[in-house]
């Protein structure tokens, strides 16, 4: 475990072996941000319209109304979010596998500049 | 007590000291300390993360509110539920790339400056004091009625217990701790929910049919209306739980335990299969309390519901089923407790002291004393304010924790890993206009405020009609690093900070490291 001390030691003297703003020149590199961030806040803003519309409509005869018996929409609403959630979970794995192999092509390409000086 | 409780409480005491004490053989590093050396696995870590989520506050203080409010509990239930979601998408994986033990190690990877350092340790230090108190308190109040001891007794029993784990475990103990009682926690609430819904003769609609005839508030049990009647105070309170789930420092704290990002995305996935299925369970336990239980004998044995379950638990099972939910309750309440300890000494030993006072050239031996000094001291300053909140109602400044962290850190946190232009104004600006305007107006509102003598701390009229003000205090967080950041930028210092923010940038998407370019 002491090795795991003297990693938190190299590390605060910075790394000068990476060379970030060479990564940032790469267009592979853009492009996997560009559609991690389009994913990430599109789907985000979008689940949280639907979470945030519940309180609201709460209160409405929308969601107070009865659905089935005497299961309120209100209830239903509800447990939709938890399968939303379970949904949007599962396909955030899937795509963030996409994304890791992205990263690992953009790391691959970064080596190759770094070792063909 | 008879001799079954006895049997439970001895048990799980046990229990978690054996695993203290495996855990205590494993931890002789900072690193061990704060973060069990980031070793720990996906399932180990989404159950750790779980079991925060799983405080006593959701397990008894949902179910009670179900079952004296109906669908007005349920809130909170969809509220911790989606949370996970926030936490997935857009904090863990950078978070995990970023930090080291603490938020504030995050966000000095960007701007390494000791005065944000400073802030975000206050920001954490704050959180975890308010969290505590409730947490102890209610602690106290609940064994003092479980298990019939004194409330000084029942305080100083968690509080020494809680100082056991952390000082001698460190992480490695405080996260099998919180393992093993999310496991008791979903074997029970599993069993009380299938015993429930076997009265039910598993049938929904009968089980609603008695749910919207069984209570007083009759029909109106299935609608919200009874507890929350303000739609602007419901989304306040629903925009807080969302969020600051994503901004409280003790389950940030969590994913420095993984080595990498894919583990910390495999954890959430654990933590969102787990409270999912918790928190639909806490409809049956809700509904069986109301049905079997009834409000009127809930509401006498303890004000806030918070019987609820342990009650139904009696009914279901006698004697044996309810010590066994008792002896659970009380695992969670140690649990929860515990990772506040070590969080916020994490926060006085490793930001302020190590980082800030000592300009972070502690030895590693000198770290774990520091670290295990910072323990003690968090512990024995929880404890003394808990004592000395006994008569106050407190359980509200949990709700304080959640607004300070969407308000306070989870804009600095979005900001930090997503914008190019923040700077290190706008990052202390945001957070002390976070941390300033959630304490202000929550002491302005209506749970510290209220009319009638003994239903608040003051009797007054409330200045916020806001029980949680995030509402108001999430956009003037978000409002002030920006204000902060564009009113001070100068091309000087912008150009260092593009290019640190390009390592930012990088080390977020890629994870990348010194070990993935050695080779």
């Amino acid at each position: 475990m002491a090795n795991a001390a003297r990693a938190y030691v190299d590390d605060k003297a910075k790394t000068p072996e990476i060379d970030y703003d060479a990564f940032v020149e790469m267009d592979s590199f853009n492009k996997l941000v560009k559609q991690k961030r389009g994913f990430l806040f599109t789907t985000t803003f979008l689940f949280m319209i639907a979470y945030i519309l519940l309180p609201i409509l709460a209160f409405t005869d929308a969601l107070q109304a009865k659905a089935i018996g005497n299961i309120t929409w209100v209830w239903i609403y509800s447990l939709s979010l938890f399968l939303m959630t379970i949904i949007l979970c599962t396909l955030y794995v899937s795509r963030a596998q996409k994304f890791d192999k992205q990263a690992e092509a953009v790391i691959a390409e970064y080596q190759q500049k770094k070792g063909g000086r | 007590m008879n001799l079954v409780t006895i049997g439970f409480f001895v048990g799980i005491v046990g229990l978690t000291l054996l695993v203290t004490y495996i855990a205590a053989k494993r931890t002789s590093s900072a690193s061990d300390f704060y973060t069990a050396g980031g070793g720990l696995t996906g399932w180990q870590n989404g159950l750790a993360i779980a079991g925060d989520y799983l405080s006593a506050a959701a397990f008894l203080g949902v179910s009670g509110a179900i079952a004296l409010t109906g669908f007005d509990g349920f809130f909170f239930s969809v509220g911790y539920v989606v949370a996970n979601l926030v936490l997935l998408y857009i904090v863990a994986e950078p978070m995990r790339n970023l930090g080291k033990y603490t938020l504030a190690d995050m966000l000095t990877a960007r701007f390494n400056e000791k005065r944000i350092r400073g802030i975000a340790a206050t920001s954490t230090i704050t959180i975890v004091i308010l969290y505590m108190i409730a947490q102890l308190v209610g602690a106290g109040a609940l064994i003092q009625m479980l298990f019939g001891i004194p409330y000084w007794t029942a305080v100083l029993i968690v509080g020494v217990m809680m100082t056991v784990y952390v000082l001698f475990g460190g992480m490695t103990a405080t996260s099998w701790v919180q393992i093993i009682k999310a496991c008791l926690l979903l074997f029970g609430t599993a069993l009380i929910s299938f015993l429930v819904f076997w009265k039910f003769d598993f049938n929904i609609m009968k089980m609603f049919d008695t749910a919207a005839t069984v209570t007083e508030q009759g029909e109106n049990f299935l609608i919200p209306g009874i507890k929350y009647t303000s739609t602007i105070d419901s989304v306040s309170m629903m925009i807080a739980l969302v969020l600051g789930t994503a901004g409280l420092p003790h389950i940030l704290m969590r994913f420095f335990t993984v080595k990498d990002a894919k583990t910390a995305r495999k954890s959430i996935t654990w933590t969102t299969w787990i409270t999912a299925i918790f928190f639909s369970l806490t409809i049956f336990l809700g509904f069986g309390a109301a049905a079997f239980v009834g409000q009127a004998k809930i509401l006498a044995a303890n004000p806030g519901g918070n019987l609820a379950a342990p009650l139904l638990a009696e009914f279901l099972g006698g004697d044996v089923l309810l010590s066994f939910i008792s002896a659970v309750a009380f695992a969670t309440i140690l649990a929860v407790v515990s990772g506040l300890v070590l969080t916020g000494a994490s926060a006085i030993s490793h930001d302020i002291y190590g980082e800030i006072m000592k300009n972070g050239k502690l030895t590693p031996k000198q770290q774990l004393v520091a670290a295990r000094t910072g323990s003690i001291s968090i512990a024995v300053l929880s404890i003394l304010l808990a004592l000395g909140a006994q008569t106050l109602n407190v359980s509200f400044l949990v709700s304080f924790a959640f607004c300070i962290g969407a308000s306070a850190n989870l804009p600095v946190i979005l900001y930090t890993i997503y914008w190019k232009k923040f700077n290190s104004n706008g990052a202390i600006i945001a957070m002390a206009t976070g941390l300033i305007s959630c304490i202000i107006l929550g002491a302005l509102g209506p749970n510290v405020w209220n009319p009638e003598a003994g239903k608040a701390i003051f009797v007054g009229t409330p200045l916020v009609a806001l029980s949680n003000p995030a509402i108001i205090s999430v956009p003037l967080g978000f409002l002030a690093g920006w204000l902060g950041t564009i009113l001070t930028q100068n091309k000087a210092s912008e150009a260092k900070n593009a290019k640190i923010y390009n390592e930012i940038r990088v080390k977020a998407n890629t994870g990348i490291s010194v070990s993935d370019v050695s080779h």
